[in-house]
């Protein structure tokens, strides 16, 4: 073929062209954030409702909610307010999980930076990496639209939670569609990750620069290739587990059913063989992200960095083997409780391994505190917060006394809500002038930070002593008893609402400004490979492929 | 330098850690009562069983001056660096990325404190699911949107009831909105009750704060927990497991009283659902 030919069929196209049918991972990457944003603001949204439900004892909103959103008869309107809550907490797990953090960190800045920071091209299989976005946008259609199908008898939506535990996701809970919606988005979600997933673990091991051997590979490629493994792993249990369901609910089997001899619990066990290593594919991208930050912003290596890469393999493997201490209260043997209970506390460790190595990196630094640094040193304590209150509730024992409550929202909601959130944030900072080669508003990035982190601690530090006094999670209306921290907690939303304000703020500011970032806006620390492209990178870079001589992390 | 400041940090941060969640929890017991939860609360509700002051003194005693030290430690930590090696006092960055021996200290410390919770929490574990020999066994079904209880006849008992929350328009004074409920479950005060928990529809959990019990209530399986109130009064709980638009309406309420007292009851409850109960169980044959 000649080359001419070639050259042509990889020419820049444009519009419509370029975005629809994009193979190139900065295109696609650049798709996925913005999926994400939806996702998120969406999420956010559906957050908001809740908290201004929850601000005062006594149901409020909802009905009228139910009745605006989902065309629900006034007679009715208490009872299908009170289920549309149901489906605002569930649809906002969803989303927030599948569609937020998941598109952003994996999709979107996985895309972005893998194949740039290990010197190549592109991603190995770029039309693999078209289909995994579509089948998301696909998903994320689906999932909406499960709120507006009939799910309980005569309510609109699933209101079940988004662990979508039988039987109140079977027939008996949710006989209408509304759940078939949801079962439906968790496959085409699932099929995209995996698709992204075997792209992820092809590219790392087959495309890297000559030089660019495994242990000297950045941390973030490292966080990336972990978390692909654990989305190849325990996404298929997923799939297995809802298709299960699925043919419980329209085909007649009762794998979930003790009436035809199922389990329910079995339904629980396959989730959280999934759910619980989830969690750490939501927050490892994170990890490897804040290495990078610190690192840069110190202006020094990171400390012990063979320590950080297999502290997140171990993490990855750990993290694979504790699922049923989300199953505390389901009547296990003793035996099996202590075993996930023990084997739960030593995530403690590799994870105390990586705040120590960040703090040690930091050590002896020259740390400049831009608005990426000040998003990773956020990250590092409230990662923290919600690391330790996971130690208090690996423990079988006290978690009799947490479990299904408010001291459990506050904790995750501490790791992802925070953590997560927090290493997005970071990263978008950190990688913004790299991706549209303009440069933000210093003073909007840390008014971002300071209203989101002084928000959200506002939010959900009070909650855990609403789980403290035993209030249960999931609730629309709690005995007044409660009323005061519920009050403080909602109000920490004024603050979260203003961040996000300032963030879209800051995002138009830098794009009409148009202050030119150029190639390394951060000086000597930025070692990674994506610092010496141009900002933006041309459309295909490493048209001759970088060879790496000394330690480039 | 740097070693004085890390004394002195750490010293406050034990300090700290040890002093202000013992203020808060002092000051906040004061105004508890027992059973229900505390309007404006900040720890773990009065308990009144011995694995409920188990879970509390796991807490209070072991978990919570833990993890504050550990969050203060950290925080300690990033304050100091921020301080002490930010671009204008530090300019020069040090190339150090490699301390072995450090990185074996913050691999074993660790280690180390989780052993040490461990031990108090095995020991706990084992005292809540090993059911005692029991003076009371009573059965709790979960439906929705109630907890339906049977006592049995072996015990004095061999009636059932349902526990529906008392809507707002009927409650009297004393009582709490969306905790108050028509049926009270009595039990006998310094006696071993076991619950034999299960559900008829969804699942739901049976949890009592006070008591330091959660239980899952799942269609097709008998799970067993066990409580020995030491203090007679009016115990609430709520259903802690999303089961539909009503999770939040159906409340728990058991009440313990004296062996005399709770004989007094079997009686009157005996005959009061009793027809219920045979009205049920004719509808049953019926089917």
């Amino acid at each position: 073929m000649a080359s001419s030919t070639m050259a042509g069929a990889h020419d820049h196209p444009r519009g419509l062209r370029r975005f629809l049918f994009s193979t190139n991972h900065k295109d696609i990457g650049t798709l996925y954030i913005i999926l994400g944003s939806i996702g998120g603001v969406i999420g956010f949204l559906l957050s908001l409702g809740m908290r201004l439900e929850l601000a005062y004892p006594g149901v409020q909103i909802f009905p009228g909610l139910a009745e605006a959103l989902q065309g629900a008869d006034p007679s009715m309107a208490l009872d299908a307010g009170k289920n549309l809550y149901n489906v605002f907490i569930t649809v906002h797990g969803v989303l927030m999980i599948f569609f937020m953090a998941m598109p952003i960190l994996i999709g979107g800045f996985g895309n972005w930076f893998v194949p740039i920071m290990i010197g190549a091209p592109d991603m190995a299989f770029p039309r693999l990496n078209n289909i995994s976005f579509w089948l998301l946008f696909a998903s994320l259609v689906l999932a909406v639209i499960s709120m507006f199908v009939e799910g309980a008898p005569g309510m609109k939506g699933f209101g079940g939670g988004w662990t979508f535990y039988p039987p109140l996701s079977s027939n008996t809970g949710s006989p209408g569609p509304a759940m078939d919606f949801v079962i439906l988005a968790l496959h085409l979600a699932g099929a995209s990750s995996i698709l992204g997933a075997i792209n992820f673990i092809t590219t790392i091991f087959n495309m890297r620069a000559p030089g660019m051997t495994l242990h000297k590979m950045p941390l973030f490629v490292w966080s990336m290739l972990v978390t692909a493994f654990l989305l190849l792993l325990v996404l298929p249990v997923l799939a297995g587990c809802v298709t299960m369901l699925l043919t419980d609910r329209n085909f007649g089997t009762m794998f979930y059913d003790p009436a035809g001899g199922g389990d329910p619990l079995l339904f629980q066990h396959l989730l959280w063989f999934f759910g619980h290593p989830e969690v750490y594919i939501v927050i490892l991208p994170g990890f490897g992200i804040i290495s990078q930050i610190v690192s840069t912003f110190s202006k020094k290596p990171v400390f012990g960095y063979l320590g950080m890469a297999y502290a997140m393999v171990s993490i990855g493997v750990l993290g694979s083997i504790v699922w049923a201490h989300h199953m505390y209260t389901v009547g296990m043997s003793l035996n099996a409780q202590r075993y996930f209970t023990l084997a739960t506390m030593v995530i403690a460790v590799p994870t105390g391994i990586k705040i120590f190595s960040w703090i040690a990196t930091m050590w002896g630094g020259s740390i400049s505190f831009r608005a990426p640094m000040v998003w990773a040193i956020g990250f590092i304590f409230v990662f923290t917060m919600g690391g330790i209150t996971g130690v208090v509730l690996a423990n079988a024992s006290a978690d009799k006394q947490f479990h299904e409550g408010y001291y459990v929202v506050a904790h995750f909601h501490y790791t992802l809500s925070l953590g997560a959130v927090f290493a997005l944030y970071a990263g978008f900072y950190y990688w913004f002038p790299k991706m549209t080669g303009y440069m933000y508003s210093e003073t909007l990035a840390k008014a971002n930070f300071w209203l989101l982190f002084i928000g959200v601690n506002i939010v959900f530090f009070p909650q855990h002593f609403l789980g403290l006094g035993g209030m249960p999670r999931r609730y629309i209306d709690y005995p007044d008893a409660y009323a005061l921290w519920n009050l403080v907690s909602s109000s920490g939303m004024i603050f979260v609402t203003l961040s996000l304000i300032v963030w879209f703020y800051a995002i138009i500011e830098a794009f009409m400004k148009k202050r030119l970032a150029g190639a390394n806006p951060w000086g000597v620390g930025a070692t990674t490979l994506e610092w010496t492209l141009s900002s933006p990178p041309p459309f295909h870079q490493f048209q001759v492929l970088p060879r790496i001589t000394g330690a480039s992390r | 330098m740097f070693n004085v400041n890390r004394q002195m940090l750490t010293r406050g941060a034990l300090a700290a850690a040890v002093a202000i969640p013992a203020t808060l929890i002092a000051g906040f017991a004061l105004a508890q009562v027992e059973g229900q939860p505390t309007p404006g609360g900040l720890g773990l509700p009065n308990m009144v069983t011995p694995v409920g002051l188990g879970t509390q003194q796991f807490y209070n005693m072991v978990l919570m001056p833990i993890i504050s030290f550990i969050a203060l430690f950290v925080l300690g930590l990033l304050v100091y660096v921020s301080y002490r090696f930010n671009e204008q006092r530090n300019p020069i960055p040090s190339k150090l990325t490699h301390n072995t021996p450090l990185e074996i200290v913050w691999t074993l410390i660790p280690v180390l404190i989780l052993l040490l919770i461990s031990v108090p929490s095995l020991r706990l574990l084992a005292e809540q699911v090993e059911v005692p020999e029991a003076s009371v066994t009573i059965k709790v079904t979960g439906n929705q949107w109630y907890w339906s209880y049977k006592y049995p006849e072996d015990q004095g008992g061999g009636f059932g009831f349902d526990q529906m929350l008392k809507p707002e328009s009927e409650l009297q004074p004393g009582d709490l909105r969306l905790l108050s409920v028509d049926n009270e479950a009595v039990v006998p005060v310094n006696e071993v009750i076991a619950v034999h928990i299960t559900s008829n529809d969804v699942i739901h959990a049976f949890g009592v704060p006070s008591f330091g019990v959660r239980m899952d209530a799942i269609p097709g399986r008998l799970n067993q927990t066990w409580f020995k109130i030491e203090k007679e009064g009016v115990y609430y709980g709520q259903c802690f497991f999303i089961c539909g638009k009503d999770h939040a309406y159906m409340p728990i309420v058991i009440r313990a009283v004296s062996r005399e007292k709770y004989n007094e009851w079997l009686a009157q409850a005996k005959q009061k659902f009793a027809s219920a109960d045979s009205r049920m169980r004719v509808a049953a044959e019926s089917h």
